[in-house]
Parts: structure tokens; sequence; C-alpha cells
């Protein structure tokens, strides 16, 4: 019942910050709402009984790459962006097909509905999420896992190299 | 009694309006953060069928997912930033040229 309580909760802190952060204009605000929903999102990584993924989302989403939004907003002077016309002309169209295709996701997991029960809660947070999301990492998906190092070491270089001034 | 539908449900709406703020907005910035919340409706996903299937395998890809995440955002970050220091804006009406 809790649990339930809580999911509703947080679901609306995430949907209602998310619509927020699509509508405001300022795009500081917006971007202070996208950390309210990553927020609540990890909070529901928590009762989906992740913690080591509600840590990561708390440290890496919230923690790290808001932090690098804020510094860019910042760093760009965009008092004259900031007044810019909030939706164009197609902001219609766009909505129509936002709305079609979440209806289409929305018909797919209603005819799926049935596969989909829960199993039942285990009475308290089991101790070795974490180690058993490590030991996933590192023998299961140990290729993978440096491939995405790769790719970090990738966007590293390339955002240096990009945002250097040039002489 | 919660069941995975619920976590699907809430995934597709932060997915939706992740949509809508990529499609609808013009600015460069906000849309980059849309991509980051639809990223975000994925990790609810993974996560919720980790829980449903009782592996931790959904949890490692939500970690891919999560760098992925990262090294976009730097990347479009840095995109922007040059983008604004040469054209003075952050429309993505603006990005009509590979090159000035």
């Amino acid at each position: 019942m809790l649990n339930t309580l809580f999911f509703y909760f947080l679901s609306a802190i995430a949907v209602g910050s998310a619509i927020l952060m699509v509508t405001r204009r300022n795009i500081a605000h917006a971007a202070i709402f996208l950390v309210t929903a990553l927020l609540a999102t990890a909070g529901i990584f928590l009762q989906l009984q992740s913690e080591f993924l509600f840590i990561v989302q708390v440290f890496l989403y919230a923690g790290g790459i808001m932090v690098l939004f804020i510094f860019v907003i910042m760093l760009l002077n965009l008092e004259p962006a900031a007044r810019l016309a909030k939706f164009n002309r197609s902001q219609v169209i766009a909505a129509t097909l936002a709305l079609v295709l979440g209806a289409q996701i929305l018909y797919a997991v209603f005819v799926g509905r049935s596969s989909l029960r829960l199993p039942a809660l285990q009475a308290n947070i089991s101790p070795q999420n974490t180690e058993a999301v490590g030991d996933a990492l590192f023998h299961q998906f140990i290729v993978p896992f440096e491939i995405v190092s790769v790719l970090l070491l990738v966007s590293l270089i390339g955002a240096a190299v990009m945002a250097k001034r040039r002489a | 009694m919660l069941s995975i539908a619920h976590y699907l449900i809430l995934s597709l709406a932060l997915f939706t309006v992740g949509v809508v703020g990529v499609l609808a907005r013009r600015n460069l910035i906000i849309m980059l953060m849309s991509v980051e919340l639809i990223l975000n409706a994925v990790n609810i996903n993974l996560v919720a069928f980790s829980r449903l299937h009782g592996s931790v395998d959904g949890q490692a890809f939500a970690i891919f997912v999560m760098a992925d995440a990262a090294a976009e955002a730097v990347v479009g970050l840095s995109i922007i930033l040059v983008f604004f220091r040469n054209r003075g804006t952050v429309r993505a009406d603006e990005m009509d040229l590979l090159k000035w």
C-alpha cells in the first residue's frame, strides 16, 4: 500500500516536472525541472529495488550531466535567446505525432498487460544488488563495457577539440 | 497492487513528453534535455523488466544507456557551444550551414 502510494507520488513529480520542463520559456528553469524529473526517476529505481542504479542516477544524471547543462546555459549569454517564441507554428503537428506514437505504445501495453504481473515484493531490499550488477558488468557484459569506455574517451576528446577556441 | 504496466505507462508518459519537447521546441538546449528525458524513460522500462524477470541484465543495460546519455550530452553541448560562438544563437532553425 505504502509502495503504491510512493509510486504514484514519484510518478506525479516526474511527469509534472517533465511537462513543466518542456513548456518553460527560461532555459535555466527548464534545467531545474529536468533535475526534479531525474531525481523522481531515481526514486522509482529505488522502489524497483535497484539501488545501485538509484545512486548512479543521482550522481551521474542529477550531479554530473545537469551540472554540465547548467554550466553551458550560464556560459552562453542567452538573454536574447531566452525571449524566443516558446513554440513554433508546427507545434500542433508535433503534439499530434507524439500523441499518436503514445497511443500506439499504450495500446501495446494494454494488449500485453496480462503477462506483466509483478512478482511479490521482497520484504527488504536485497543487499546484493550492487554486487550482482557489478558481476554482470564484468563477466557477462565485459565487451560492451569496454566499448562504452572507448565511447566515453572518444566523446571526451571530441568535446575538447570542438570547444577549443580557434586562433 | 502495482504491476509492470504501471511502470510502462509512466515511462510512456515521460517518453511522449520528451518527444513533444524534441519536435515542438526550437531551442537546441531544450531539445537536448528532452533527449535526456527520453533516455531516462527507456531506463525505467529496462529496470522494470529487470525486476519482472528477476535478473540484473536490464540494470546493466540501463548503465550503458546512462553512459551513452553522458557521452551524447557532452558532444551535443560542445556542438551547441561552438554553434553559439559562431552564430550567436541556439535556435535549431538557424542550423542550416555545414560550414561558414
